[in-house]
């Protein structure tokens, strides 16, 4: 746990002397929140609410897919890797660590998307639901670290970048971030809450309305994380740094 | 004791046969040199034996056991690559992040002591010198007090004052009971410190002996000469390169060979003589003589 922590704090610390990569990661999600949910649902509590909710899951999302699968596959590019892989730990530690930080980074980008939110629309919580929320987003943000994580150790760095590409608007799409609750084509909401995104979401909704929670749906986002983090460790165990050929 | 052991350890990429079935054996309190051109196999072999790649086939053991095993690794010291250094991150702070990893790590103060890196600590990495650079990474591998420690190319690119000093530290390690395999391209290197050279090439180990023996084995001499007839068979060759009419003989014994060439009557001209590099050495030990 020690050592997950020093991973941590010291992943932290090099992403906070390139300030501008934190401006960055906080800037989509707040420009966001700024173009498409402050116009068009500001004035109607609950879908503002509901949609803050969406935007929120979005940048969990987009946020993690980006940052472990383009970044730990730049990481695995650098020589520096393989000095670590060196050092008398496994595997645990090192990911341990980097949700740890990612979780961090991501509270950071976040906070606008919540600021706009509480000023500039109408959505309100309650302080209880407020606080569920902030519990239900680090839970979900779970395994979208873990896929990202996956993407990053068994992809070359140009490739891990291109897939996070490609998953990442039909995942928003079929999750049903793009629309309000029930809202989405028929053929999305029955295959939404199966889907990480849309399970992510339907937490999300529940944690800051009156949306009820459906298990199904809780069941497959506990089977994706199972899923996704194994697929994590076992593309982390068979990495060895760079490919050659 | 043995330290580090490979068996019958081959390594592919793709289809490259970077290490064909090697097999050796490091000991407690050995200083080793691994001596060979680039591409030879040198780092793939220490990459085996550090865990960070896993062999093809064959088998690899650090200090017992698998060395992919964290446990294996507690007491192994490797130098990073000095142009991986985490470029924001202050000397201080690496060394405090590799010391979080071992049970009982040297004090920061001490280990940067040691390595006269006591001045550098705020600063960050990426503003260092190369040589500065490279005393860091040296220094990083005798963080958690190993008993073996891998060093590659440990003093490429510092002056001669760095590179006496850290000389000096590598030995006093070794002579405090510690295990060195260094990695080298520079005889001069492996002269100065190792008690054995392990010669390794296209990916096999082509001489595994005292500094001494090695040292003669790569002592070949290159006779150059122009000839207008074919070359009767010579006894005592190590290779041949042809270069328009120009011909250059690879010989340990260059006397030997001229007085034949005369005794045999072989018409040449511009007879010129002069010592290999260490480098050509190597291609006439990798190399299968083609006469």
């Amino acid at each position: 746990m020690n050592l997950a922590l020093t991973h941590a704090k010291f992943q932290i610390i090099e992403v906070m002397r390139i300030p501008i990569a934190v401006v960055g990661s906080a800037f989509w999600p707040a420009a966001s929140m700024l173009a498409f949910v402050v116009p068009f649902a500001g004035d109607d509590p609950a879908i503002a609410t509901y949609a803050t909710a969406s935007m929120i899951t979005f940048a969990v999302m987009s946020t993690n897919l980006f940052q472990y699968g383009v970044g730990v596959a730049e990481d695995r590019a650098q020589p520096w890797d393989p000095y670590v892989r060196t050092l008398p730990a496994g595997a645990l530690p090192r990911f341990a660590g980097r949700i740890l930080a990612g979780l961090s980074l991501m509270a950071v980008s976040l906070l606008p998307v919540v600021l706009i939110a509480t000023f500039l629309t109408t959505a309100t919580v309650t302080p209880a639901a407020f606080l569920t929320a902030v519990g239900v987003t680090v839970l979900i943000a779970v395994p979208f670290i873990l896929m990202g994580l996956a993407i990053g150790y068994s992809l070359p760095q140009k490739a891990a970048l291109v897939v996070a590409q490609v998953l990442f608007f039909p995942l928003a799409f079929a999750g049903g971030l793009m629309t309000p609750p029930g809202g989405a084509p028929g053929f999305i909401e029955d295959l939404a809450p199966y889907l990480p995104t849309g399970g992510a979401v339907r937490l999300m909704w529940a944690a800051v309305g009156e949306y009820p929670v459906n298990p199904g749906s809780v069941a497959s986002l506990v089977a994706w994380t199972i899923a996704l983090g194994g697929v994590a460790v076992w593309a982390y165990r068979r990495d060895e740094g760079r490919r050659f050929s | 004791m043995i330290l580090a052991r490979a068996i019958e350890a081959s390594r592919r990429y793709g289809d490259t046969l970077a290490l064909d079935h090697i097999t050796l054996d490091v000991a407690a309190g050995e200083l080793v040199g691994l001596l060979g051109p680039n591409g030879a196999g040198k780092s793939t072999l220490v990459n085996l034996l550090t865990g960070i790649r896993r062999p093809s086939s064959g088998r690899v053991e650090l200090c017992g056991s698998d060395p992919r095993l964290p446990a294996a690794r507690r007491q192994l010291g490797v130098t990073p690559q000095e142009t991986g250094l985490p470029a924001s991150l202050r000397v201080g702070e690496v060394v405090d992040f590799v010391r979080a990893h071992y049970p009982d790590p040297l004090s920061r103060g001490e280990l940067l002591d040691r390595f006269g890196l006591s001045d550098l600590v705020r600063r960050q990495t990426g503003g260092l010198s190369g040589g500065q650079k490279r005393r860091v990474a040296v220094a990083l591998a005798f963080v958690g007090r190993p008993r073996i420690v891998f060093l590659d190319e440990p003093t490429t690119g510092l002056d001669v004052e760095a590179r006496r000093s850290l000389w000096d530290g590598i030995r006093s390690f070794h002579a405090d009971g510690g295990t060195v395999v260094l990695t080298s391209h520079y005889l001069e290197e492996i002269e100065a410190l190792a008690g054995r050279v392990v010669v390794i090439g296209g990916g096999r180990v082509l001489a595994d002996d005292t500094v001494a023996a090695v040292r003669g084995l790569v002592a070949i001499r290159r006779v150059s000469l122009t000839s207008a007839v074919p070359l009767p068979a010579l006894d005592g060759l190590a290779g041949v390169e042809r270069d328009g009419d120009r011909l250059h003989l690879l010989t340990p014994d260059a006397d030997g060979l001229v007085r034949e060439l005369v005794r045999l009557d072989v018409p040449f001209t511009d007879l010129e003589v002069r010592p290999t590099s260490l480098e050509e050495a190597f291609l006439t030990l990798t190399q299968p003589v083609a006469a």
